[in-house]
């Protein structure tokens, strides 16, 4: 540990309940882009996975009583935001080729 | 005794030095043999590019082959008795070192012209030019088509048969050498759609590669022994130092040989001529009998200084050569397509030439390559004339009476009229170069060659039997024709379609006026060939013109020094009649107790009336008794391979195709399977394979599913994690 660096001791229950927040954020996120087929939900799924990961970096700037964290975050939204335009744009595109949502409709780019 | 003056004198200037060749720039014109013959090929190929459709190609190569005969005929009144060099343009000019003898190399495009070049040259063009006539109406139903491409061969053939005679040195030799084989090659495929005429083409031109291989590894030895390629150089060299005992120079003789005997078609390598028929008839008149396949002859003539002084070379030329004639005049006995025969005594003639050769009478063999030259011409051509006109038919059981058939009289006439000359029918002009060859072959020094002698006498009763086989089957008696189904050239087949439905029968077409003329003048020709010897006969002269020009020239070089009395029997031999017996018994010569000129003159006589009697009852008279013969041979074991034998030509090609082909064929296949498994599958594409099989291991990662790649993915970053805590956790212990 470093000495000059200040933190809050040990168990801090905000800390505790944010990081088992952004665990179940990522846990649901990531079974959920597993499972489902869907490309809107799986670009859901996506973005709660990121949020889970942004949660977990206020609560670690909440522990080491740093602001950087949240401002982080922040930019990530805002990064997310033209992400999800973005995406939103392309799963157009694709239903409007294939008349489906599946993600099973795209294998064309498999090696065999 | 007794010689002519002039005779005597050219023969003592040889005895004492060599030929002093000297340059002769007034004589450039002589290029103009070499030049005409280029151009008419360059013009032809001109012809092919505007697809000329007419028989222009034809008047061109006749111009330009006339032209170059009126030249050499022009040179005839020119040539002197000392050979001249004319330079017509510098090519091969380098030396090193000191620039001394043996480091130099001087190969430049010169003309060497003496009396045996002159006399080469006129019965190459002369023959060269009327063939051409007769194949432009021979060749007719090609026009447009490989009408051109046939002249274009013709013309180049001319120009390469003119470097190899007048060339100046071995190089230009040897370039001639080349261009008369590519020729040949190209005129014996010219029905390039007919799967024999282009296995011929290739067979012709690879058994000649295995001479020309000899005759290259000579022309380097040559070099090396004596410093020089050029002809005039080279006699001095040998002069000055006649006899090199050294492996290198005693090679010389073996190799020039091997390449004579590739293109003159001698026996390990005469293969090759009697598929050559394959080609257009004219073709086989003037490359294949008349000229191309002089040219061994004229190589070992031309080369004789370097073959004097090796007797164990002569006396394998002479053996070749007497062993050749034999057997391909018991194969002619048995074959019944009449161009073959003619193939077969052709090789059984250039035998006769070796023979000569080899038994030191360079002018015995080079006065029968001339009277030669001229009847076999004239029986090809009459052959072809046959051939044209019956849509193909060549089968002597399938012709016969021409004589009789319309349009056919005067072909037919001249063609029995060359079947006395092939027969050497006593008084002909080849009775009197036969006969000079046979008794040069008694009278040689070498005892080793007497032998041939009595077999020179065998094949020439041979040699009347079956050229009388033809003459009688297909001239005379009762007129009876097929027509052949093919024809000569293979579109003619509307023709003879037509021919059929329209008529009901065949009518064969008799040739006009451009297959005539040459015809008669050629066989005007093989009459006028004997010429020298009637002249010693009516005139006891003893000058023969033929004699003087090869007497004149490198073939008579050393001849002098060799040995005396050989080249009295020479002098003698021609001019029986002019001498005494005494002039050969003090030779020592007898043959039968008379001398050897008489003894040959009477035995030669003999023996080709009794073939020609032998022939005239089984094929005219009773023509049952060669079928009932050969059942008779045939009956018995003991026989039967007599007849087997001939008919399939003593099984050569099949012992060749045993002996070489054969194991090439096992070593090719070895070496391809070892190509294809070791080389192809196990090196190339192994290494080719490599990538692909990596790529298969990994390919399952990739299958297209987004979850798939996500779940690797997620499964990758719970090993980091694991990782992470683990190396953390240890840490913290």
């Amino acid at each position: 540990m470093n000495p000059i660096d200040p933190q809050l001791p040990p168990g801090d229950p905000l800390v505790m309940l944010g990081l088992l927040a952004s665990a179940i954020l990522f846990a649901v996120g990531i079974v959920g882009f597993l499972s489902r087929r869907n490309m809107i939900t799986m670009f859901l799924c996506t973005e709660l996975m990121f949020q889970g990961a942004g949660l977990a970096m206020i609560s670690y700037g909440r522990q080491h009583m740093d602001l950087s964290g949240q401002v982080f975050v922040i930019f990530i939204l805002t990064v997310a935001a033209a992400e999800a335009a973005l995406a939103l744009g392309l799963v157009v595109l694709l239903y409007r080729r294939k008349e489906t949502l599946s993600a099973e409709a795209w294998k064309e780019l498999a090696e065999s | 005794m007794i010689a002519a003056p002039a005779m005597l004198s050219s023969v003592l200037a040889l005895a004492e030095g060599p030929l002093d060749a000297h340059a002769a720039p007034e004589l450039r014109w002589a290029g103009l043999a070499l030049l005409l013959p280029l151009a008419s090929s360059v013009l032809c190929l001109l012809c092919g590019w505007l697809k000329v459709r007419s028989k222009l190609p034809a008047a061109l190569t006749i111009a330009a082959l006339g032209g170059a005969f009126a030249t050499i005929l022009r040179l005839q009144g020119t040539v002197g008795e000392t050979p001249v060099v004319v330079n017509l343009f510098d090519w091969i000019d380098l030396t090193w070192g000191d620039g001394s003898r043996f480091h130099g190399f001087t190969a430049n495009v010169d003309l060497y012209i003496d009396r045996l070049t002159v006399f080469w040259m006129l019965f190459v063009t002369g023959l060269g030019t009327l063939i051409a006539l007769y194949a432009s109406e021979y060749m007719e139903s090609d026009v447009g088509k490989g009408y051109t491409r046939f002249f274009g061969a013709v013309s180049i053939f001319l120009f390469a048969m003119g470097c190899l005679v007048m060339g100046g040195n071995l190089v230009m030799l040897y370039l001639g050498w080349e261009g008369v084989g590519l020729a040949s090659y190209l005129l014996i495929g010219y029905y390039f759609t007919k799967p024999e005429a282009v296995a011929a083409a290739k067979k012709a031109f690879i058994v000649n590669r295995i001479g020309d291989l000899g005759l290259a590894l000579a022309l380097f030895l040559i070099w090396q022994c004596y410093g020089t390629v050029e002809y005039a150089a080279l006699w001095k060299a040998i002069e000055a130092a006649p006899a090199s005992s050294e492996w290198t120079a005693q090679a010389i003789p073996w190799l020039l040989m091997l390449g004579a005997f590739g293109k003159s078609a001698q026996l390990p390598l005469y293969v090759w001529l009697p598929d050559a028929m394959e080609g257009p008839t004219p073709v086989s008149a003037l490359i294949h009998a008349a000229t191309m396949v002089t040219a061994g002859v004229y190589l070992i003539a031309r080369m004789f200084p370097l073959f004097v002084v090796n007797p164990d070379a002569l006396a394998a030329v002479a053996w070749v050569g007497g062993l050749t004639a034999l057997l391909a005049a018991t194969i002619g006995m048995a074959q019944y397509d009449m161009k073959r025969i003619w193939a077969y005594s052709t090789i059984s003639q250039l035998g006769y030439m070796f023979l000569g050769l080899g038994v030191g009478t360079t002018f015995g063999a080079s006065y029968h390559v001339f009277t030669h030259a001229f009847f076999k011409a004239l029986l090809f051509l009459t052959a072809g004339a046959v051939m044209h006109g019956f849509a193909g038919q060549l089968d002597i059981r399938k012709l016969s009476g021409l004589l009789k058939v319309p349009g056919f009289r005067l072909v037919s006439v001249l063609a029995v009229l060359g079947c006395f000359w092939l027969a050497a029918f006593p008084f002909t002009a080849a009775f009197f170069s036969k006969d000079e060859i046979l008794v040069s072959a008694f009278t040689a020094k070498d005892d080793r060659v007497h032998l041939l002698g009595w077999i020179g006498l065998l094949v020439a009763a041979l040699t009347a039997y079956y050229t009388f086989r033809v003459c009688f089957r297909v001239f005379f008696g009762p007129v009876k024709f097929e027509p052949g189904h093919e024809l000569h050239g293979h579109d003619d087949h509307d023709h003879a379609h037509d021919a059929h439905a329209h008529h009901g029968e065949f009518h064969p077409h008799g040739p006009r006026w451009a297959i005539r003329v040459p015809l008669v003048l050629i066989a005007i020709g093989a009459i006028l060939a004997g010429w020298p010897s009637y002249r010693t006969m009516l005139h006891h002269d003893e000058s023969n013109w033929v004699k003087t020009q090869v007497a004149q020239s490198s073939a008579f070089q050393g001849v002098a020094a060799e040995s005396h009395g050989s080249l009295d029997g020479h002098a003698a031999s021609s001019h029986a009649s002019a001498h005494t017996e005494d002039a050969h018994a003090d030779h020592g010569h007898l043959v039968l107790g008379m001398d050897a000129h008489t003894a040959v003159g009477r035995l030669g006589s003999l023996a080709c009336i009794v073939g020609i009697l032998v022939s005239l009852y089984v094929h005219l008279i009773n023509r049952g008794t060669a079928d009932a013969l050969r059942r008779t041979l045939m009956g018995t074991v003991a026989t039967r391979w007599i007849v087997v034998g001939a008919e399939r030509k003593w099984m050569v090609d099949e012992f060749y195709d045993w002996v070489i082909r054969l194991p090439l064929r096992v070593i090719a296949n070895i070496l391809s399977a070892i190509d294809e498994l070791l080389l192809d599958a196990g090196i190339v594409n192994g290494i080719g394979a490599l990538p692909a099989a990596v790529g298969r291991v990994f390919r399952p990662l990739y299958g297209g599913v987004v979850q798939g790649y996500a779940v690797t993915m997620a499964g990758g970053v719970a090993l980091v994690a694991a990782w992470v805590i683990w190396i953390w956790l240890r840490g913290a212990n």
